[in-house]
């Protein structure tokens, strides 16, 4: 099993952070696991993106040629790496922000009003965490319990009480593809 | 210890101190910057010392000052910066003191930009400032391995007395991975009884941490003893990691990142009954020749892939001596080969041959 992961946003949006806690969650599952951010020019003013590579095997490339699954937040990442999906490919879409549908019809594509949803939960800021609920539960890369732990362990005692939004907002990213 | 996810620069500057490394000196730059606020993180928590220089120049003098001592000591900065300490980088060699430095390459030349490249190994491996000398010159193509030869760098540079390159680029500096650091090792060193710790003026001969040399007998002496230690550290240190290659019948071969990229390349094609295998050098200074001397006879031909227009490829050729073809692929820019790129450009070469 080898799982490829291109997440895209604005700067501020959490696609590093969503990528991370991938990476992260896959290595408490004992995984191979790679995280590489985009670090160019870009970050400035369009989009900031990562690639997170997870796998049973040793892992060559970090740089993903083919994704497995593109998540994208806002539209100009939508337009540039859409085309970076494999045939077959998963298509994660914050429609909350992104009024564009998808143009190729040989991938799936998920449609997630993220922001909103977030918004509901009083918090704008876990947008990437109800689309992290929305990717697990499609995908089981790994159990969302083991994403709960790995944010308690970043967040800390200080941090503790975010928790149950974070849950929360795995929950109804799940919840949404689920119907 | 348990595995840690971390950016590459993040877990060069803790193996650094676990390796018993106090002194950093550095200076700002792009891809490396995590390494010297790490350290400024670090280093006042366990009594070391971090300064942040005036100047690339200032800061590997630093280093010079803090190995004439007999410190574990080290800078890091990418490619421009580097280019900055190179004078500083040759008297530390003809001063024959140990000292780490670490080159996250970008692209160039000139400013460049801040994306990934391979365009200093000659720099790196052919001497990049004056006169006649070598630093060991290290790749490593993982956060682990990063970590590792961190590590082992700073007993190296002790052994031989003698400053030690780890050649990273951008890739390596950002990319997070699992890392698991080693116990440092237990080696046998030699005393630094060189080292200009302050002289009662009777214990012992006077320490003289020096790089000038006006008399041509001294000055050979120095050169020739350099030369003498290269040759050991050619027989002893030389490192490679031959990938499927016991029956490959195509050889890639590329160093740090773009080797794993190879080996993705021959999972590729070896799905498709291509049977290729990689050589990575893990010292590109020393070179590793014999490996390519041992395959040259089996394979067809060699593609040595590097983010660069050409510059392994030449110590490639060398090693494998005419007895092959040896091509080669260059992507520079910032670009990152991909294994589809790299497995079409073995398709395409093996078709011309026909």
């Amino acid at each position: 099993m080898t799982e490829q992961i291109l997440s895209a946003g604005f700067g501020g949006q959490g696609v590093l952070l969503l990528g991370q806690l991938l990476a992260y969650s896959g290595m408490r599952e004992g995984k191979n696991v790679s995280w590489m951010p985009s670090y160019g020019p870009e970050m400035r003013g369009g989009t900031a993106n990562c690639s997170v590579i997870v796998s049973d095997e040793e892992i060559g490339s970090p740089v993903i040629d083919e994704a497995d699954t593109v998540i994208v937040m806002n539209r100009p990442s939508l337009d540039k790496y859409e085309s970076k999906l494999r045939k077959g490919g998963r298509l994660f879409i914050n429609s909350s922000l992104i009024d564009k549908k998808a143009t190729r019809d040989d991938i799936e594509v998920y449609y997630v009003p993220v922001s909103d949803i977030a918004n509901e939960l009083g918090n704008a800021r876990v947008a990437n965490i109800v689309m992290l609920g929305a990717y697990l539960e499609l995908t089981h890369l790994v159990k969302p319990e083991t994403a709960i732990a790995q944010l308690k362990e970043s967040f800390g005692e200080k941090k503790a009480h975010l928790i149950p939004l974070n849950e929360q907002a795995i929950e109804k990213g799940a919840a949404f593809v689920r119907k | 210890m348990a595995k840690k996810l971390m950016k590459g620069n993040e877990a060069i500057a803790e193996a650094a101190i676990k390796a018993g490394c106090r002194f950093f000196f550095g200076y700002p730059i792009t891809p490396q910057n995590e390494i010297p606020e790490y350290m400024s993180r670090r280093m006042p928590q366990i009594g070391g010392t971090f300064v942040q220089a005036e100047s690339e120049v200032a800061a590997i003098n630093m280093v010079y000052g803090a190995a004439g001592a007999g410190a574990r000591a080290m800078t890091s900065s990418s490619s421009p910066g580097i280019s900055l300490k190179q004078e500083g980088i040759s008297y530390i060699a003809c001063a024959e003191l140990p000292a780490v430095i670490v080159n996250m390459v970008r692209t160039g030349p000139g400013l460049g930009g801040i994306l990934p490249s391979q365009g200093d190994y000659f720099q790196a491996t052919k001497g990049g400032g004056h006169g006649d000398y070598h630093l060991i010159v290290l790749a490593p193509s993982s956060i682990q391995e990063a970590a590792d030869l961190i590590m082992d760098g700073f007993d190296l540079a002790d052994l031989y007395r003698n400053p030690v390159m780890i050649l990273g680029d951008g890739m390596i500096g950002q990319m997070m991975e699992p890392v698991e650091f080693k116990e440092p090792s237990e080696r046998p060193l030699p005393k630094k009884d060189w080292a200009a710790t302050g002289w009662d003026g009777k214990s012992r001969k006077r320490a003289v941490i020096n790089s000038l040399y006006i008399a041509a007998e001294e000055m050979e002496e120095v050169t020739q003893r350099l030369k003498a230690r290269y040759q050991e550290i050619k027989d002893n240190e030389t490192r490679v990691e031959e990938y499927m290659m016991e029956d490959a019948e195509i050889c890639i071969t590329a160093y740090g990142t773009v080797a794993r990229i190879a080996k993705s390349a021959v999972q590729k094609l070896r799905a498709e009954g291509i049977k290729a295998g990689v050589i990575r050098p893990i010292t590109v200074w020393p070179f590793p020749d014999a490996s390519y001397a041992k395959y040259a006879d089996q394979v067809k031909f060699f593609l040595d892939v590097e983010m660069s227009l050409g510059q392994m490829v030449e110590d490639v050729k060398l090693s494998v001596n005419g007895k092959k073809p040896v091509h080669f692929m260059g992507i520079t820019g910032g670009f990152v080969p991909t294994p589809s790129q790299i497995a079409e450009q073995v398709k395409n070469i093996m078709k011309e041959g026909k």
